[in-house]
């Protein structure tokens, strides 16, 4: 047992080995059946807020759309925007599942389960593991194209006490004082909001959670 | 030492210095970062419209550095000085062990720019770029340098490099540290290649996250702990002058950790899609930990009996001490945290962040820094510039270290209850606020005692005496 042979084989090789049959194999066996979707798949369903933000930023989606709408510029913002989300570490303040405790199913939207996880945009998976802002996997038609373009700029502009970065970067040029409210999203902009917007649109339809509710009780 | 003709010496001490200057570099570097990420949580942050400082990156170099700049230096600086006076071997390569240190501090500066510069990898605390594409494994792809393939092959190099002296050692039953380092190099080699490359090009979703939460916590369990315990067990008896109080309870300690360690990984995903067997399992294998803990913990604690003065007289001793009661704590809140009925509440909150911090910095962290300052004197050949610096580095530590875990932890309950009382998610953030605050004044804390220390290493390599410090009367 105090051999190096014994203690590399067994506890180094084996034991992970054990590991990895138990805790990663067992699961991806489990969940094999579920189809994967690809990314081509995936970019058919063009989004409507997709189909909207190319005609509120006509020249940009244009330089960097040329395809216009359709399934290919789809697939490729949806990639583009997926990479800005991992590259600008959304991903360490905002989750992507629901879970069935907590009240989180009111609050967010239907408990998640593992086939909507089974894509190309969740190769690496994206699930979190820390709440500063609120979960996203159900954030699809939550808030506007518009709400989102004003967000990224400064977020403390829409919600004052936000904590969430700006991101200047995702903009075309900054708003003029002549147009304070013009702001023009470049490729990335584009691409944050569309996966953005992306998230739960699989979902047949729009659930029923507290966001809507106290939108309701508002008006 | 044996007899035969050693034609060079035991340990390359110029390497162990080396290592703890560039572990020691980076770890300034990760908490000026951790810092400044924490000022964006008061809407203060002094870069909001820099790219390349934009306040999710910094905390990719935060964790990052403090992984493979600090850590993988700091806990190798220790190896490279005990493996050869373990078992009375040098390490297998001489000039080549600096090109592995150096390749090394390379990978580190192409992960920190990498990150920078907007190429993260999706996997926590493996954001280490990859260099090519998910989906297209291929040359045309490849928009950074492949940081992850390189660490692989370094850290082939690194094993090869450490494993000879064990191998070749003459006495037939190793010592307990050995164990440790043996499986720990074999464990960290096979960790990175699964979390690095299966979540990324093979399994994604749940599949993906089961492996992602076995990267996330072996990282921690099978290369950092390993490491460090190793250490521990050479440096603790060592400095105290005296064994180790059970070789039975090490045993014990050994194999339970090496069997229900790789275990735990997917409790960083509970109530997620991932099948629940794998959860409960993932569940009950970290309380099992808990339990080796203990017996590890009992045996350094019954080692320490009779030599109590040690905690006031050695430094060393009282950082690795203080490490060991935080790992305690650490493990015990880990195994009330894991069940399924705590998690309702405190995941996705602050609660994990203090609980990381506490792991991190105040038992592996305070282990690294006690090492230094037991090694520091002796490889520059220099009495400490002033060692009362060294005295407030442990106390503003450890301090700054009580208070960030504590506040962290309260602000989780907090965050977690609103939550799921459904108050509105800006309520959530307006309480957290002055939990904030006292965040970055205790992170302020540890930043200082750090630089403090940097000072006091930097004056002794120069064989400075401080004009301040009067060295207490001797007793006869």
């Amino acid at each position: 047992m105090e051999r190096f042979s014994t203690v590399f084989l067994v506890a180094g090789v084996a034991f992970f080995g054990f590991s990895i049959f138990v805790m990663a194999w067992l699961p991806f066996e489990n969940m094999r059946d579920i189809p994967h979707q690809s990314l081509t798949h995936l970019g058919q369903k063009v989004s409507p807020e997709f189909a909207q933000l190319a005609k509120m930023f006509p020249d940009s989606f244009k330089k960097y759309y040329p395809a216009g709408v359709t399934p290919t510029s789809y697939a490729k913002a949806l990639r583009l925007g997926r990479d800005t989300y991992i590259a600008e570490a959304c991903w360490h303040c905002h989750s992507q599942y629901v879970r069935p405790v907590s009240n989180e199913s009111i609050r967010f939207g239907p408990v998640s389960v593992a086939a909507e996880y089974s894509n190309d945009l969740q190769l690496p998976q994206l699930f979190g593991t820390r709440r500063v802002g609120p979960d996203l996997i159900r954030e699809h038609g939550k808030h506007t194209n518009d709400w989102h373009v004003a967000h990224f700029w400064n977020p403390p502009d829409v919600v004052p006490v936000s904590v969430m970065p700006r991101y200047p970067w995702f903009y075309e040029a900054a708003p003029t004082e002549a147009e304070p409210d013009r702001y023009v999203l470049n490729e990335r902009g584009i691409a944050i909001v569309t996966y953005v917007q992306w998230l739960g649109s699989w979902l047949e339809e729009y659930p029923a959670t507290l966001y809507n509710l106290n939108a309701e009780g508002a008006r | 030492m044996s007899s035969q003709a050693v034609t060079r010496p035991l340990v390359d001490e110029g390497l162990v210095k080396a290592m703890i200057v560039a572990a020691m570099a980076w770890f300034l570097l990760a908490i000026v970062a951790g810092l400044l990420f924490s000022l964006q949580f008061l809407q203060h942050y002094p870069f909001p419209t820099i790219e390349w400082l934009s306040p999710g990156r910094v905390r990719f170099v935060h964790t990052n550095m403090i992984a493979y700049g600090f850590l993988v230096n700091g806990l190798l600086a220790g190896v490279t000085w005990a493996i050869p006076r373990l078992t009375g071997r040098p390490l297998l390569f001489k000039r080549f062990s600096w090109v592995l240190f150096w390749a090394w501090q390379v990978l580190v500066v192409l992960t920190f720019t990498g990150l920078l510069t907007g190429h993260a990898q999706g996997v926590e605390w493996g954001e280490t770029p990859t260099g090519f594409r998910p989906g297209a494994f291929n040359l045309k792809d490849m928009n950074w340098a492949p940081v992850d393939i390189l660490v692989v092959i370094a850290f082939i190099f690194v094993s090869i490099n450490y494993y000879t002296p064990v191998i070749l050692s003459k006495s037939k039953a190793m010592y307990v540290s050995l164990w440790y380092f043996s499986a720990g190099f074999v464990w960290t080699a096979l960790t990175y290649v699964m979390g690095n490359f299966f979540p990324e090009y093979f399994l994604p979703g749940a599949a993906g996250a089961a492996v992602t939460g076995l990267f996330i916590h072996d990282l921690v369990g099978l290369f950092v702990t390993p490491m460090g315990w190793g250490l521990m067990y050479y440096f603790v008896p060592l400095i105290l002058k005296k064994p180790i109080w059970s070789h039975g309870l090490s045993l014990i300690g050994f194999w339970a950790l090496a069997f229900f360690y790789p275990l735990n990984g997917v409790h960083h995903f509970l109530w997620s899609p991932i099948p629940m067997y794998a959860q409960y399992g993932a569940v009950i294998s970290t309380i099992a930990v808990e339990v080796v803990v203990t017996t590890v913990v009992v045996n350094f604690f019954a080692t320490i009996v009779g030599s109590g003065e040690a905690l006031r007289d050695s430094l060393p001793i009282r950082w690795f001490y203080t490490g060991m009661i935080f790992y305690f704590t650490t493990c015990l809140q880990c195994a009330v945290q894991v069940t399924l009925t705590v998690q309702k509440i405190i995941h996705f909150s602050d609660w994990v962040v203090g609980h990381s911090h506490l792991v991190m910095f105040g038992v592996f962290g305070f282990w690294v820094l006690g090492m230094m300052v037991h090694l520091w004197p002796k490889l520059t050949g220099n009495a400490w510039y002033n060692p009362r610096l060294n005295h407030w580095h442990f106390w503003l530590s450890a301090v700054g270290m009580f208070i960030m875990f504590w506040d962290l932890i309260i602000a989780g309950l907090v965050q977690g209850y609103e939550w799921q009382a459904l108050a509105p998610w800006e309520q959530s953030i307006i309480s957290s606020a002055p939990f904030w605050m006292v965040r970055t004044l205790s992170g302020t804390m540890i930043v200082v005692a750090q630089f403090i220390f940097a000072y006091n290493m930097w004056m002794t390599a120069r064989g400075a005496r401080s004009r301040l410090y009067v060295a207490a009367p001797q007793p006869a």
